[in-house]
């Protein structure tokens, strides 16, 4: 029963509240879209953490997508052992240090007088959600191997069957494996998984819905008139009035 | 050609006296809120000094600006490349601690204070954490060479000046300062603007003011780093960046902004330039040597039919081209060639111009301890002159004595054809020999008298007509917006979770 729970109606719960949170906050509380850096209040104790814990992050998330994408690329790429180690070692380095950058960045929000002033409850809610979520891959990973084919072979079907809106709980509720800990831990991580998707909106985590890649492609100067009296409305233009201009100045 | 208008300052260092009340009127309208206490829009440094924040100039720290990269411009700290890749910690971002720790004090103590043996004390407590705090520096600690060893020693341009040269200039009796009042300089080539991650600043197409969209604003905190001025500044309640706003609503009902209206020496002015926008990246990669002169000779003459034609093309209004036909600062900067930018070599085009402060040069104290000032002596030559020029060139014109002897040269002039009017104990030949040297005549030296001294409110703030100054009137009530984050914005700025 718990398992239908999490794995059947959590997801949705978790995805709905996602889009319906994200796009209001987006567009409604726009103000309050921001990374919150905390930089400017103390710099030094946080390059270790922020930098080992995003950039590990970061690469677990692209590991996944790419686990989620293209499962049998992962597969064919797992038939030699030489790459399964390679693979399986680097997802776990990746994952020891967005651990490590974690407990930093706890740390020093828990010891810093000044970033105490800019912390909320949430951002407290966001640390454990997160603490939860890379102590349980990084025991899956420990304990079950190997994780890079489990997710491929498992994980994939079982979140395609989500997407289509066909849930197929029995791929989670009826892993088996001789490992309980394994067990435990990737229903943890799952749960938890769905879990930090739920609670986006409602928290820091939204700096990186707004992760700034259109930067890559803009022109770097932007000018932006009121009213472009060079695109007053005539009989073929269209959309008259506000008009961006990213020529270069 | 591709013309655009643009709102440009000329600040007369000759007349400022020091006294910040352009800093507090500014922070007493934009900065006077929960995270932005330390923050001054405005401030007014004494050089030498290491300003505000503290080396601000100094790029090998900070790293702001464009370099020269082949025949285009790169950003020194910020940019595609090392912004993305610095966006979890940025190196060269400055912290609190290179401005100062804000703090107020506990005046109610003194009140509330039980009966006792001491004298009750109003402690300092911190702004940020609400502690008490052991003051370390504030916005303007070297004010009038204060800790003279702590600031004005440490000055940034000094690594232009000999050992000897900086040692003159702390000399009793020989030293020199003035004042620096800066603002931003709404750049025609804004690094700010152009290492934004998220495009959250602009630079307004009407009068190229260049603003931060606190609902883009995403806390990347590369234009902190990008802006070489130091003069965008992150909020760190809110956790948006925020810099000067140039008074826009204010500007757009036509009034100057509240820093200018304020300014007690009258040192300010205001008008429209207009530019070649085609020119700018051509203009910033220029070489350091001719930087100065490639960028005034991007401003056009607002009299030449061609300019006026291609201008109305581009929609510029009517109002905005007599604006700048009228516009002070294009005969600072343009006519009499006598302002010059604050550190053209960081390429960002600054709209900014100084005219450099003449005062603490002229005045010699001479060997009986008077000061000396008769007008022949002063004419003696640049080697004379009581500040090395050198200082000042490495401020305004990026290394190139010349051009500062020569607006010195101009300033001088002005004074002596003024006391051959007033006084009349100048000879005819004084007169000229001063007057050809600057390459000016009379005409032009009253012209440039009368709108450094007796300008009225009008002819020293030229402001075109915005046109909007209805349309915001009818969709809010400004005075209802004092002490929250802007016009335009509905929403209550308190922090997100």
């Amino acid at each position: 029963m718990l398992d239908y729970l999490l794995f059947g109606a959590l997801p949705y719960v978790a995805l709905a509240i996602f889009l319906i949170g994200s796009i209001y906050r987006y567009t409604k509380k726009g103000f309050q879209v921001s990374s919150l850096s905390s930089q400017f209040l103390e710099g030094r104790k946080l390059f270790f953490g922020s930098q080992f814990f995003h950039w590990g992050i970061v690469m677990l998330f692209f590991g996944h997508l790419i686990g989620f994408l293209i499962p049998n690329a992962v597969v064919a790429w797992n038939g030699s052992p030489v790459r399964l180690l390679v693979l399986e070692f680097t997802a776990f380095g990746f994952a020891i240090s967005s651990l490590i950058g974690l407990l930093l960045l706890i740390k020093r929000r828990a010891t810093t007088k000044r970033i105490q002033m800019v912390s909320n409850y949430m951002d407290y809610v966001v640390y454990l959600v997160l603490f939860v979520q890379i102590a349980s891959g990084i025991l899956m990973a420990y304990y079950g191997r190997w994780g890079s084919n489990w997710f491929a072979s498992v994980m994939t079907p079982y979140l395609c069957s989500v997407f289509a809106f066909n849930p197929n709980v029995d791929l989670i509720a009826q892993l088996s494996t001789s490992n309980t800990m394994a067990l435990l831990m990737v229903k943890t991580h799952i749960a938890s998984a769905f879990l930090i998707i739920g609670i986006i909106p409602f928290t820091r985590f939204v700096h990186f819905l707004v992760a700034p890649f259109d930067y890559i492609w803009r022109k770097y100067q932007l000018v932006i008139w009121n009213w472009n009296h060079k695109e007053i409305r005539t009989s073929r233009n269209y959309f008259p009035g506000k008009s961006r201009d990213f020529k270069n100045n | 050609m591709n013309i655009r208008s643009q709102i440009a300052m000329v600040f007369h260092l000759d007349k400022c006296i020091g006294c910040h009340t352009c800093s507090v009127a500014c922070k007493n309208i934009w900065t006077d809120r929960k995270g932005a206490e330390y923050m001054w829009w405005n401030n007014v440094e004494t050089k030498p000094g290491t300003g505000y924040p503290t080396k601000w100039e100094d790029q090998d720290i900070y790293q702001g600006g464009w370099k020269k990269d082949g025949d285009s411009v790169s950003l020194k700290g910020a940019g595609k490349l090392k912004g993305l890749k610095n966006i979890f910690h940025n190196p060269n971002m400055p912290v609190l601690d290179d401005y100062y720790e804000p703090w107020a004090y506990r005046y109610q103590d003194l009140f509330d204070a039980p009966e006792g043996d001491d004298q009750p004390i109003g402690r300092a407590v911190s702004l940020i954490t609400g502690e008490p705090i052991e003051i370390q520096s504030g916005p303007n600690w070297d004010d009038d060479l204060s800790g003279t060893p702590d600031y004005a020693r440490q000055d940034v341009n000094f690594k232009h000046l000999s050992q000897a040269e900086q040692e003159a200039m702390f000399q009793l009796e020989k030293m020199t300062f003035h004042y620096l009042p800066r603002i931003c300089n709404h750049c025609l080539n804004p690094a700010c603007v152009a290492s934004c991650p998220s495009g959250a600043l602009y630079k307004r197409g009407e009068d190229g003011v260049v603003l931060i969209n606190q609902e883009r604003c995403r806390a990347w905190r590369m234009c902190v780093t990008a802006c070489p001025y130091k003069k965008s500044y992150y909020n760190w309640n809110t956790g948006k960046s925020e810099k000067c706003v140039l008074c826009y609503p204010r500007l757009e009902s036509g009034q100057p902004p509240a820093c200018m209206h304020s300014c007690v020496g009258r040192i300010r002015y205001l008008g429209v330039m207009l530019y070649d926008a085609d020119r700018i990246q051509a203009v910033a990669s220029c070489d350091e040597s001719e930087i100065v002169d490639r960028h005034m000779d991007i401003y056009l003459n607002p009299n030449d039919p061609t300019v006026i034609k291609a201008a109305r093309e581009n929609g510029i209004a009517d109002s905005t081209i007599k604006a700048a036909q009228n516009s002070p600062v294009y005969k600072f900067v343009k006519e009499w060639k006598i302002a010059l930018p604050l550190h053209p070599e960081f390429r960002t085009l600054p709209n900014l111009f100084y005219v450099p402060p003449l005062l603490p040069a002229m005045a010699s104290v001479s060997t009986d301890g008077t000061y000396d000032t008769v007008s022949e002596h002063l004419l003696a030559g640049v080697e004379k002159l009581r500040v090395p020029i050198r200082y000042l060139s490495s401020l305004f014109t990026a290394g190139n004595d010349d051009k500062v002897i020569d607006v010195f040269k101009k300033l001088h002039a002005v004074r002596v054809s003024r006391r051959d009017t007033t006084v009349k104990d100048v000879t005819d030949k004084q007169l000229n020999t001063v007057m050809n040297e600057a390459s000016i005549d009379v005409d032009t030296a009253n012209a440039i008298f009368r709108l450094t001294s007796l300008a009225t409110f009008e002819e020293r703030f030229v402001i075109p007509a915005a046109h909007r100054e209805e349309a915001i009137e009818m969709l809010e009530n400004t005075g209802d917006y004092k002490g929250s984050t802007g016009f335009g914005f509905k929403e209550k700025p308190a922090r997100g979770l």
